[in-house]
């Protein structure tokens, strides 16, 4: 504990904006045959440091199969509102939830260079005190630290919804299912919040059986995965309105809100239209009465291709969906950044006008036909996925992988682990970093990345911009 | 035994505890500034602060009271302080060791400022605080006037009790409302950054001292 609040804690987007800028990145490792344990890899990210792209130290866990995919931080901004009792709180531990193993990790990063392995949540524990299985998003907030969780009970984690349970914040004891009213909730992904407002939103995926093997094909065509965002009362944990985006909108996944609590508005990426095979963006936002409304603001088509070119699973359809799955949004509310997986794009869009959005800028990378090299010559294996922005809005970062079977099909054979940083000009636009190039451990594929400090998706806000 | 603790000094640490609770961000003086940010309003600043002082008097009553009643019993006046200092010692020791909070406070939504600051001038003693001085004061009066009836002295302690309730719940808005409207107006957010001090160990220790006076002082 601080005696002072933790110099990485802002009261309000605009001050973290104004904060130092990060030098190291975390990454998470993941062994996609699970022969190795996945691991952390921290990167220097200081363009004046001699290590500049390098991966400084690496933590392998003491276990194999466990599949990283998201994580986050023990505590954030939003220990500053009085209402949480939690203001010294240190930002020092990374959560990192094993999706396939259901075990959790807790790290020390108090010297970020060299993580330690601070606690184990076993499976068992997780599966005996919440009913869930399969960790995912990680948020700290009111009540504590809470997990999204992607798989329900029993072998299959179909026995009973999926959905959040909370880790005290100090002692990283589960402390039990978060839910009182789920509502029409039956699938789960993604979450966040705007605190001050006391709302939260949550997103679908689809059960395990529909991605622990791969995508299932004939439940994507007959539009079986999630296409819902759910929105809570967050102290009172119930449903308060279900906005289904439309069945052929599949998969809704990440939850982007406005950084600015005063804000009312927030995006989320849906990966495909199964009518058309196009990416989509819906703009959200809360209403004068308390309800919230929902609205598709951004498309993106896709592109024509020879099946040759494609995979079995995408050899039907003759082209190539952009498949958009992340998307962050910048701190100052700015930019909105899509990750077109499948067609090797990241796209920067100009969201000022929330409901008007206008690409602003774009960069090819990989893909699965256009497979485009990274401008220093390097082959830049499956597409951009993962994206993190730094506190200023000025450096976006990304890797590669989605998660180890998915990538198999879509991007068949080993592509190799990457991370790329892309600089953001004045006016927009984005430009890919040519000295900024990653070397990971042989065998290994790259995950969520999370900055030093805090990043655009980790900290939620508790006062407004001025 | 009374004259280490005159009626003056009494009232003043009436007033103290007031601003010192004021000024405490965890008793909530940064929630007004967010009202106003949220809203773009400054009334709404007033509107919170007018919910906290609410809720911070409301818990003066509740715990003052029972004590208040007590004083009826004149004989065992002196049990009750002594009892009334070691409730208030006992708490601010209990929170030295154990150094949580209740979970239950996180659940209340921001729109219900009143019951927050209500439970929070409960749970973490703030209301405890005051009564070993409002004790002290009974028995400070009590050796001016002389020994009366004990429905005269229920009815003068009833007074006491209110004006003990009032006086420092007004110091207290006077010094969060200060804070709060200098931090919306010209200071900026990140004054809440830069001051905000963990006031833990120093509210529990105050805690124990408060009510080692009041037990020493019943003595």
């Amino acid at each position: 504990m601080n005696l002072r609040p933790d110099p990485t804690f802002y009261p309000s987007a605009k001050d973290a904006a104004a904060g130092p800028v990060e030098t190291l990145a975390f990454t998470l490792l993941l062994s996609p045959d699970g022969s190795k344990p996945d691991g952390l890899a921290v990167v220097d990210v200081d363009p004046t440091s001699a290590d500049f792209g390098k991966i400084v130290s690496t933590l392998f866990m003491p276990y194999k199969g466990d599949e990283f995919h998201h994580f986050g931080w023990n505590a954030c901004s939003s220990a500053l509102s009085p209402l949480t009792g939690h203001a010294f709180l240190e930002r020092r531990y990374l959560i990192i939830p094993g999706i396939r193993s259901s075990r959790i990790y807790v790290i020390d990063v108090k010297d970020p260079r060299d993580p330690k392995i601070h606690k184990i949540i076993e499976p068992e524990e997780v599966f005996a005190k919440t009913g869930y299985s399969r960790p995912h998003t990680i948020h700290c907030g009111p009540e504590g630290i809470y997990v999204s969780t992607l798989g329900g009970g029993g072998v299959d984690g179909t026995d009973g919804p999926p959905g959040i349970f909370i880790l005290d914040c100090e002692s990283f004891e589960i402390l039990g299912r978060y839910e009182m009213d789920r509502g029409a909730q039956d699938k789960h992904y993604d979450f966040w919040w705007n605190l001050p407002r006391d709302y939260m939103i949550s997103s679908e995926w689809g059960l395990p059986p529909q991605f622990e093997n791969g995508i299932v094909a004939e439940d994507l065509l007959s539009n079986k995965y999630g296409h819902s965002i759910h929105f809570w009362d967050l102290r009172g944990r119930k449903v308060v309105q279900t906005i289904d985006l439309g069945a052929n909108h599949q998969m809704a996944l990440e939850i982007r809100p406005a950084h600015d609590p005063a804000k009312q508005h927030g995006f989320c990426g849906v990966v495909v239209d199964t009518s058309n095979l196009q990416g989509a963006i819906f703009t959200w936002w809360q209403k004068d009465d308390g309800t919230f409304e929902a609205k598709k603001t951004i498309t993106i088509d896709p592109q024509p291709a020879d099946a040759d070119d494609l995979p079995d699973l995408l050899k039907g359809f003759g082209a190539t969906p952009p498949l958009v799955t992340d998307i962050d949004l910048s701190l100052d509310d700015r930019h909105l950044y899509v990750a077109c997986w499948g067609t090797g794009e990241m796209h920067q869009y100009d969201v000022s006008d929330p409901m008007n959005p206008k690409l602003s800028g774009k960069v090819d990378i990989g893909g699965i036909v256009k497979k485009t090299a990274h401008p220093n010559g390097k082959a830049f294996g499956y597409g951009p996925q993962m994206v993190e922005i730094s506190r200023d809005s000025k450096r976006v970062y990304w890797t590669n992988s989605l998660y180890s079977t998915w990538d198999d099909q879509f991007y068949p054979g080993e592509r190799g682990a990457a991370m790329v940083l892309a600089h953001v000009g004045e006016d927009g636009g984005l430009t890919l970093d040519e000295n900024f190039w990653v070397e990971f451990p042989e065998g290994y594929r790259s995950h969520q990345i999370r900055l030093e400090g805090g990043d655009c998706s980790t900290d939620s806000f508790c006062y407004p911009n001025v | 035994m009374l004259s280490v603790t005159t009626t003056a000094g009494l009232w003043l640490a009436v007033v103290l505890s007031g601003l010192y609770h004021g000024i405490n961000p965890g008793m909530g003086w940064p929630l007004a500034v967010s009202s106003a940010m949220m809203e773009r309003r400054e009334t709404a600043l007033f509107r919170a602060l007018g919910a906290l002082a609410i809720g911070h008097f409301a818990a003066m009553l509740v715990i003052l009271v029972p004590f208040s009643l007590m004083t009826a019993l004149v004989t065992y006046e002196r049990p009750i302080r002594i009892g009334g200092g070691l409730l208030v010692a006992g708490l601010g020791v209990y929170l030295l060791i154990t150094r949580r909070h209740p979970r239950f406070l996180s659940r209340i939504p921001p729109s219900q400022l009143a019951l927050w600051s209500f439970l929070v001038a409960i749970v973490h003693g703030a209301a405890l605080m005051l009564v070993p001085i409002y004790l002290g004061l009974c028995a400070a009066e009590d050796l001016d006037s002389g020994h009366r009836a004990a429905q005269d002295l229920m009815a003068r302690n009833a007074t006491l009790l209110g004006a003990v309730a009032l006086t420092h719940t007004a110091a207290m808005i006077v010094s969060g409302g200060t804070l709060a409207y200098a931090v919306h107006r010209w200071l900026g957010l990140s004054f809440l950054r830069k001051t905000w001090f963990d006031l833990e160990a120093v509210w529990a220790t105050s805690l124990v001292i408060v009510g080692g006076l009041g037990i020493a002082s019943a003595l």
